[in-house]
């Protein structure tokens, strides 16, 4: 897992690979979990209390606890899972998207309405290298 | 023998299923979108097929972590509506088809692609959607379908090419068993969207609309297309294109396009659907 894989030159993109998978399972299962109303229920009356039944990491606790979706994504939570936590607090996936991309709801809503973000200029991480590259 | 009489590529979005869910289908925001499906409404209710093979994935709804089958068909008799996150859709449970699916299942694992049989599981809104989609809101689905998983969540998702060659193992499949049966073939998910990091909202008309040439006109070439390919110009979750080439290999090399609806936004997603038949198709 040490080499370098191609889409990480893709810029503002978390693939959900096998390091991401391997760090990101405990609290990728959390979620998983409140596919069950139960659950759903107990984790909306206590979040710390019931997310002390997954071995999740301080770090992942705490993005959970903090809504932090991008942060989420760095320790290894996957979009389909962590999109229930979203869900819980009434968030659509239009909602989460604009905050990741760190605009206003409004400013997100009119950008897809528009045509949503365009790839130019959003291919590569290093912005100078021709969009026309393949890679 | 049985009869892969069409192909359905459609993106299943779950904001079309909320809007039709909840009776919103006429605002101005879904209007436009919603007026494009009705053609395809009309195409499928006159086709009329037995059965419907529908290629799609699941969103951690059946299957977590714990187990990613890379493709699995689903032979119950009957596949529940899954809760993933906000309640199970108010959809009818979708019939199944075993005697089809079982035969599928033996004829494609001794034709080497190694599926995953799963006796139960949930379906969630990448098999309902484009059922909505094309169907509209009956009591009961009009004909049982056969569920076909792909992993696209996991990286990596198996390659277009292994898509294409498993939608021909299909067709083989199909055209052995010893019933009369129409089946119509769904390939589902894309177009080009994504829905993850400071990235999201990507959305590329020039890709999505050079992919629905080419899978009318030349198909093979867009097996080719690599995942990172994907990601970069369809965005992260565009990838789930993958699972459209396993419904054009299902059909003949030369197909009729017989409609295509493209629209930008469902909610992140620029939304396509595009129905093919075969050239010698009565």
């Amino acid at each position: 897992m040490k080499e370098q894989r191609d889409y990480e030159s893709i810029p503002g993109t978390y693939v959900f690979d096998a390091r991401r998978a391997r760090d990101g399972y405990p609290l990728n299962m959390f979620c998983m979990s409140l596919n069950k109303a139960e659950n759903r229920r107990s984790f909306k009356e206590n979040s710390p209390t019931y997310m002390e039944r997954f071995a999740l990491s301080t770090e992942q606790r705490e993005a959970v606890l903090q809504r932090d979706w991008l942060g989420m994504l760095k320790v290894g939570g996957n979009i389909y899972y962590t999109i229930k936590i979203a869900f819980c607090d009434g968030l659509t996936f239009q909602d989460v998207a604009g905050i990741m991309s760190g605009v206003s709801k409004e400013v997100y809503a009119q950008m897809m309405l528009a045509g949503g973000r365009t790839p130019e200029g959003n291919r590569y991480k290093d912005a100078a290298r021709k969009d026309d590259e393949r890679g | 023998m049985a009869n892969i009489v069409a192909g359905i590529a459609c993106s299943h979005v779950p904001a079309i299923g909320v809007a039709m869910d909840r009776g919103v289908t006429a605002t101005p925001y879904w209007e436009s979108l919603f007026r494009g499906y009705e053609p395809a409404r009309a195409w499928l209710a006159a086709l009329a097929p037995d059965v419907g093979i529908i290629v799609y994935n699941d969103h951690a709804s059946a299957f977590s972590q714990e187990n990613i089958p890379t493709f699995l068909i689903g032979v119950a008799s009957q596949f529940t509506i899954a809760d993933e996150g906000f309640g199970p859709r108010p959809v009818p449970s979708v019939q199944g088809h075993p005697e089809l699916a079982w035969h599928l299942a033996e004829s494609l694992i001794l034709d080497e692609f190694d599926m995953t049989i799963a006796n139960a599981m949930p379906v969630d809104h990448g098999l309902t959607i484009p059922l909505s989609i094309t169907c509209g809101q009956p009591p009961a689905w009009p004909f049982p379908v056969i569920p076909l998983c792909v992993n696209v969540v996991q990286y990596p998702p198996p390659t277009g090419a292994r898509c294409f060659k498993l939608g021909q193992a299909i067709r083989s499949a199909v055209e052995a068993f010893d019933r009369d049966l129409r089946v119509v073939i769904y390939g589902t998910g894309g177009m080009s969207h994504q829905l993850q990091g400071e990235r999201a909202g990507l959305i590329n008309r020039e890709f999505d609309n050079a992919f629905l040439d080419g899978m009318t006109k030349n198909p093979i070439a867009l097996t080719n297309i690599t995942h990172t390919e994907y990601m970069r110009e369809a965005g992260s979750e565009g990838v789930e294109m993958v699972m459209w080439h396993v419904m054009r290999g299902a059909l003949d090399e030369n197909v009729r396009e017989i409609y295509r609806h493209y629209h930008v936004p469902a909610s992140n997603t620029s939304a396509g659907l595009l129905i093919l038949e075969n050239e010698d198709a009565l």
